[in-house]
C-alpha cells in the first residue's frame, strides 16, 4: 500500500541528519530537548525562516504537540516566523555594545541599507534583526553577527566593508 | 502571599510544604503588603469590564481584588490589548481578560491528555490559544471554562443569556452515558440555564464531559411538544390530556382486541428514568403485551436468557484508574464515556498496561501497550487468539466459543495481551458500544468472559445510556420482568420487534431511524404500523407522520426520576426546571394511563414510592458480569464484495436531546460523525478518493456522503456512525455496505 504523506516528508534528508545528531545527545523518551536545535535545522533548510508546515513536520518528527512547538517558536527571536533576507544581520543594542556606540552603528546601517531594524532590502539580500540583545561579547563591543559569525569592535568603516562583501 | 518566620521574603502559601515548627503570618504587614502588589500586578493589563463580562459575580480575580486589593488603582498607563481567538463552538474567549494563569493549558494537557492550547509570544506578547485558530477537540474541553479563573473564557452557550446572581442551583444526573456524572443545572425563572459539573470524587471527580455540560441546550429545541396531541384524519390537533389518553387507550385496544397483544411493540429509550420503565413495563404486561425492550441499538440477543441481573461494569468506577491492566473490546472509550475514559487514562501514566482490541484505532490519549485492529467481523477471532494463550481454556463453554479458542494459533500481539492481563494483579476486561451493537455480541461476550475467568481479570460492560443497568432492573425486557424475574411468557426484543412490523407501537423517548440498530427498517415498521403512540419531550417531523398521539413528557430535568449507572449505583433526583407548556413527568402519563386501562398498582403518589418499590425488591446490585455458558451468535461472514460497515453511534448523536444541542453539533466531532471514513489502502481498491462523494447503499437503503480517508479505520470497512441523519437513512449498524462514486 501506498503511505500517507506524512507531515514530517517536510523535512529534507540532510535536515533529519542534523535532527538525528541531536536526538542522539538525550535520552529516547526526551526527544522534546532537541527542538530548538530541530527548529534551526529546519529553518536553514527553507532559506531562514519556519513556515507553519515545518512546524508541524518537526512537532511529527519530535512527537510533541504542535503547540509545544508554536510556543517555543514565538518565545525564542532566533527562530524567524516571516521571510528573511538572505543574509541575517544582527546588532547588538544591549548594555555594554549601547555605551560603546551600538546606536550610532544601527544608525549608519539603517542609512545605509535603507531599512529599519526588523526589516527586509527590497532586494532581499539583507534583513536586520530587531532587538537583538546581548550576545555574550561585550568585550568586543559595539557587535553585531552576520549569519551567525561574530564581528566586533565595528566602526562604520568596518560594518560597510562587510556589509558590501554580502550576496 | 505568606510571612514566615526567619524567611526574609514572602512565600506563596499554595507552593510551599509545611514543615515542622514553621510560624506562618497570614495578616502580618509583609504579607498583607504582598497580597496587595500581587493583585494590583494581576490588575495591571485586567480590563475593567466586570459590568458586561460573564464571570462577573463568580470571578475569583473579582473576589481575590475585594479580599485583597487596593481600593485605587494607582495605573494610569494603557492596558495591554489581545485580539480573541477561535476555539470552537463550545468556548468564548476574551483574551484581553487572560492573567496568564496557564490553568486552560494544564487542564487540557494533565487531565485531557491533548495539549491543545498553548503560550505563544514572550513576555509582555504572551497570549494563549491554539495558535493556528482551531476548534479545540477534546472531550473534556468545556472544563476549562470552569478552571479559568477570570472571564478570558466562558461558556459560548450560555454568553451574555444570564447574571450568576440571577440563577437557581440544582443538584442532578447527567442522563447521557452510564456513568452519571453529578450536575448542577442552574436556572431561571424555571428555565434551565447552564449546566455545570458537582463535584462527587467516586464519579466524575470535578469533571464534566462536553455531551454532559452542553447538551441542555437541546432542551428547548423547536420541536419540543408542549401540548397533547392527536391525529384526527391525517391532521394534528392539539387537545388535553383527557382526550389524549383516552385516545391512546382506544387505539391500543382496538389493536389489542383485533390483532392480539403480540401485536404491539413497546420501544423504551435506555435513557428513561427508572420509574418510568417500570411503570411502563408494569403497564404493558398489565395489557398482555410481553413485546418490550430498551435494547434498541443491539443487534444480537442469543444469550439473553443465561445473562445476569443486569450488565454492568463489574466494579466501581473508581477501581478503573486502579489497574494495573485493561482490555479495552470494541470501544471507542473516550468518545461514549468520556470520564470512565479519563479515568483508565489516569491508571495507564501509573504505569497500567492499557490494551485494545477495536476495528478501529480509536484515539486515546495515552500510550497503549497493544492493540488489535480488525475488521468486525474479526473481533471474535482475535479475543479467541488471546484466550487460547490461557492452558485449558478451550474445554468449558459452549460448542462455539470452544471451537473458535481449540482454531485459534495464537499470535505475538494476542501472546502479550494474554501475558499483560495474566501478570497483572488487578486487571480489567472493558466491552464498550461497539461490543454491545456487534452482530456477535454474545460470543465476544462469551470470550471475553473465557479470558476473564483465566487472567483473573474483572469482565466489565459499559452500557451505553443513563439507565440501560436500570432498565434490566426494572425489567423492560422481553422475556424478564422487575428484579430479574422470569415474564412468563417471553416477547419479541427490539430487533424481532422492527423485523417483523408489528401493527401498533409505543414509543418511549424513542425516535425509531436514530435510536436503533437498523435505522431504516425500523423507520420503516414505525411507518407501516395502525397505532403508534409517542411518549416524548419532542415530536420530529418523521415521528409526526408516523404517530397517532403524541403525549409530552418533561426531559430529564423536569421529572424527578432515578439512573441506575453502570456501578449499580442508584442516583435519584428531582425535576429542577418547570415543565414546558403543558407537558407532564412521564411516570405520572404512565400512572394516569394505567388507570385509563383499569390495572391495579396504578396509585402511586410519588416516583420515589415507584423506586423504593423496585428498590426493595432489587435490594443491592451485584457487581458480576459472569455468565453461566448458552447459546451464542453463530459466525458472521466478511462483507464479500463490499464493505463491513463499523456504526457504533456518534458521540453527539446518542440521545433526542443531545441531537438537539446546537452547539454540540457545530464541534468537529459531531462534522466527523457525517462521513465515511476508510483506509487509503481499502480506497484505492475500493476506487474511492478523499472528498469524493458517493452513495452509500446498504441492502435497499441508501444515502449520499463524502468520504474521508482514515488510516485508523480497518481495511474492509467502512467506518459510518449511527444516530446521525446520513445514518437514519442506513441499514444495520454493523453490516456490508457498499460505496459508489457519484
Amino acid at each position: 500500500m501506498n503511505a500517507q504523506p506524512r507531515k514530517s516528508d517536510l523535512l529534507t534528508s540532510a535536515t533529519r541528519a542534523r535532527i538525528d545528531a541531536w536526538l542522539a545527545k538525550y535520552p529516547p523518551e526526551q526527544k522534546k530537548s532537541a527542538v530548538l536545535s530541530a527548529l534551526q535545522a529546519a529553518q536553514e533548510q527553507n532559506g531562514g525562516w519556519v513556515t507553519r508546515e515545518l512546524m508541524d513536520a518537526v512537532a511529527e518528527y519530535l512527537e510533541m504537540p504542535p503547540v509545544l512547538v508554536y510556543e517555543v517558536c514565538t518565545f525564542y527571536s532566533m527562530i524567524e516566523l516571516e521571510p528573511v533576507g538572505r543574509n541575517m544581520v544582527a546588532i547588538c543594542t544591549n548594555i555594554s555594545c549601547m555605551l560603546c556606540g551600538a546606536e550610532t552603528i544601527v544608525e549608519h546601517v539603517e542609512k545605509k541599507l535603507g531599512i529599519t531594524l526588523g526589516g527586509t532590502t527590497p532586494d532581499g539580500r539583507i534583513t536586520l534583526k530587531l532587538e537583538e540583545e546581548c550576545l555574550a561579547a561585550c568585550a568586543g563591543g559595539p557587535m553585531m553577527t552576520v549569519n551567525g559569525h561574530y564581528h566586533e569592535q565595528l566602526t562604520p568603516e568596518k560594518v560597510d566593508a562587510i556589509l558590501d562583501g554580502l550576496e | 502571599m505568606v510571612e514566615v518566620e526567619k524567611v526574609p521574603k514572602p512565600l506563596p502559601a499554595c507552593a510551599t510544604p509545611v514543615a515542622e515548627g514553621m510560624k506562618i503570618f497570614t495578616q502580618s504587614k509583609i504579607a498583607t503588603g504582598a497580597q496587595k502588589a500581587v493583585m494590583e500586578f494581576l490588575l495591571i493589563n485586567h480590563p475593567l469590564d466586570c459590568p458586561i463580562c460573564d464571570q462577573g459575580g463568580e470571578c475569583e480575580l473579582q473576589d481575590l481584588a475585594l479580599g485583597y486589593g487596593r481600593d485605587i488603582s494607582r495605573f494610569a498607563e494603557k492596558k495591554r490589548v489581545v485580539p480573541d481567538k477561535y476555539i470552537g463552538p463550545l468556548i468564548a474567549t476574551d483574551m484581553t481578560r487572560c492573567i496568564h494563569c496557564t490553568r486552560c493549558i494544564r487542564m487540557l494537557r494533565e487531565v485531557a491528555g491533548k495539549m491543545e492550547l498553548g503560550a505563544t509570544g514572550r513576555g509582555e506578547h504572551m497570549e494563549i490559544g491554539t495558535y493556528i485558530g482551531k476548534s479545540l477537540e477534546s472531550e473534556l474541553s468545556g472544563n476549562v471554562i470552569d478552571v479559568c479563573p477570570v472571564g478570558a473564557l466562558t461558556s459560548r452557550p450560555f454568553r451574555f443569556k444570564a447574571r450568576a446572581w440571577e440563577l437557581q442551583q440544582h443538584a442532578t444526573v447527567a442522563p447521557h452515558d452510564s456513568i452519571g456524572s453529578n450536575l448542577f443545572v442552574h436556572t431561571r425563572r424555571g428555565q434551565v440555564m447552564r449546566v455545570v459539573p458537582r463535584e462527587n470524587e467516586e464519579i466524575n471527580e470535578v469533571w464534566l464531559s462536553d455531551r454532559d455540560r452542553f447538551s441542555y441546550e437541546g432542551l428547548y429545541a423547536a420541536d419540543r411538544i408542549t401540548a397533547p396531541m392527536v391525529k384526527i384524519d391525517g391532521a394534528w390537533q392539539t387537545t388535553d390530556w383527557e382526550s389524549a389518553l383516552q385516545a391512546t387507550v382506544d387505539g391500543l385496544n382496538q389493536v389489542l382486541r383485533v390483532d392480539g397483544a403480540e401485536q404491539v411493540g413497546v420501544l423504551v429509550s435506555p435513557a428513561a428514568t427508572l420509574e418510568e420503565m417500570s411503570l411502563l413495563q408494569a403497564l404493558a404486561r398489565g395489557i398482555g403485551v410481553h413485546n418490550i425492550d430498551h435494547r434498541l441499538r443491539q443487534a444480537d440477543f442469543a444469550d439473553q436468557e443465561t445473562a445476569p441481573l443486569c450488565p454492568t461494569l463489574g466494579q466501581p468506577l473508581v477501581e478503573l484508574e486502579q489497574v494495573d491492566a485493561a482490555l479495552v473490546i470494541g470501544s471507542n472509550l473516550r468518545k461514549e464515556q468520556p470520564i470512565a475514559g479519563h479515568r483508565l487514562r489516569k491508571a495507564a501514566l501509573n504505569g497500567a498496561r492499557v490494551m485494545c482490541v477495536n476495528p478501529v484505532d480509536y484515539e486515546i490519549q495515552f500510550p497503549l501497550h497493544a492493540k488489535a485492529i480488525v475488521p468486525p467481523s474479526g473481533l471474535a477471532t482475535e479475543l479467541a487468539g488471546i484466550a487460547a494463550c490461557f492452558p485449558d481454556a478451550g474445554s468449558q463453554g459452549a460448542a462455539a466459543v470452544r471451537q473458535l479458542i481449540a482454531g485459534a494459533s495464537p499470535n505475538a500481539t494476542q501472546r502479550a495481551m494474554a501475558a499483560a492481563l495474566k501478570s497483572a494483579g488487578h486487571a480489567t476486561l472493558l466491552l464498550g458500544s461497539v461490543a454491545s451493537s456487534h452482530p456477535q455480541f454474545s460470543l465476544l461476550k462469551a470470550l471475553a468472559g473465557v479470558i476473564a475467568k483465566h487472567s483473573g481479570a474483572t469482565l466489565g460492560l459499559l452500557p451505553d445510556a443513563s439507565n440501560s443497568t436500570g432498565a434490566w432492573l426494572a425489567g423492560v425486557l422481553p422475556h424478564r420482568g422487575p428484579n430479574g424475574a422470569a415474564s412468563g411468557t417471553t416477547g419479541l426484543h427490539a430487533q424481532a420487534m422492527l423485523d417483523n412490523p408489528r401493527k401498533a407501537y409505543v414509543l418511549f423517548n424513542v425516535e425509531p431511524a436514530q435510536d436503533c440498530y437498523a435505522a431504516a427498517t425500523a423507520a420503516a415498521a414505525i411507518d407501516a404500523a395502525d397505532f403508534v403512540v409517542s411518549i416524548s419531550p419532542y415530536a420530529s417531523d418523521a415521528i409526526r407522520a408516523a404517530a397517532n398521539v403524541l403525549l409530552p413528557i418533561g426531559p430529564f430535568t423536569e421529572t424527578s426520576g432515578t439512573f441506575v449507572n453502570a456501578e449499580g449505583r442508584w442516583q435519584s433526583f428531582n425535576g429542577v426546571a418547570s415543565p414546558a407548556g403543558n407537558s407532564r413527568p412521564g411516570w405520572k402519563v404512565l400512572r394516569v394511563l394505567g388507570n385509563h386501562f383499569e390495572l391495579d398498582g396504578f396509585m402511586q403518589e410519588s416516583s420515589e414510592e415507584i423506586r423504593d418499590a423496585l428498590r426493595s425488591q432489587v435490594g443491592t446490585v451485584v457487581l458480576d458480569n459472569t455468565q453461566a455458558d448458552g447459546a451464542v451468535s453463530g459466525a458472521m461472514s466478511a462483507a464479500g464484495a463490499g464493505l463491513e460497515r463499523i456504526g457504533e453511534v456518534a458521540m453527539y448523536a446518542t440521545d433526542a436531546v443531545v441531537r438537539r444541542a446546537a452547539a454540540l453539533q457545530k464541534t468537529p466531532d459531531a462534522a466527523f460523525a457525517g462521513l465515511v471514513r476508510i483506509h487509503p489502502a481499502q480506497a484505492e481498491k475500493t476506487g474511492v478518493r478523499d472528498g469524493y462523494t458517493v452513495t452509500v447503499r446498504q441492502g435497499d437503503a441508501s444515502v449520499v456522503m463524502d468520504v474521508s480517508l482514515d488510516e485508523r479505520v480497518a481495511e474492509g470497512c467502512a467506518w459510518i456512525q449511527s444516530g446521525t441523519p446520513a445514518a437514519a437513512q442506513l441499514g444495520a449498524a454493523f453490516g456490508p455496505v457498499t460505496l459508489e462514486r457519484v
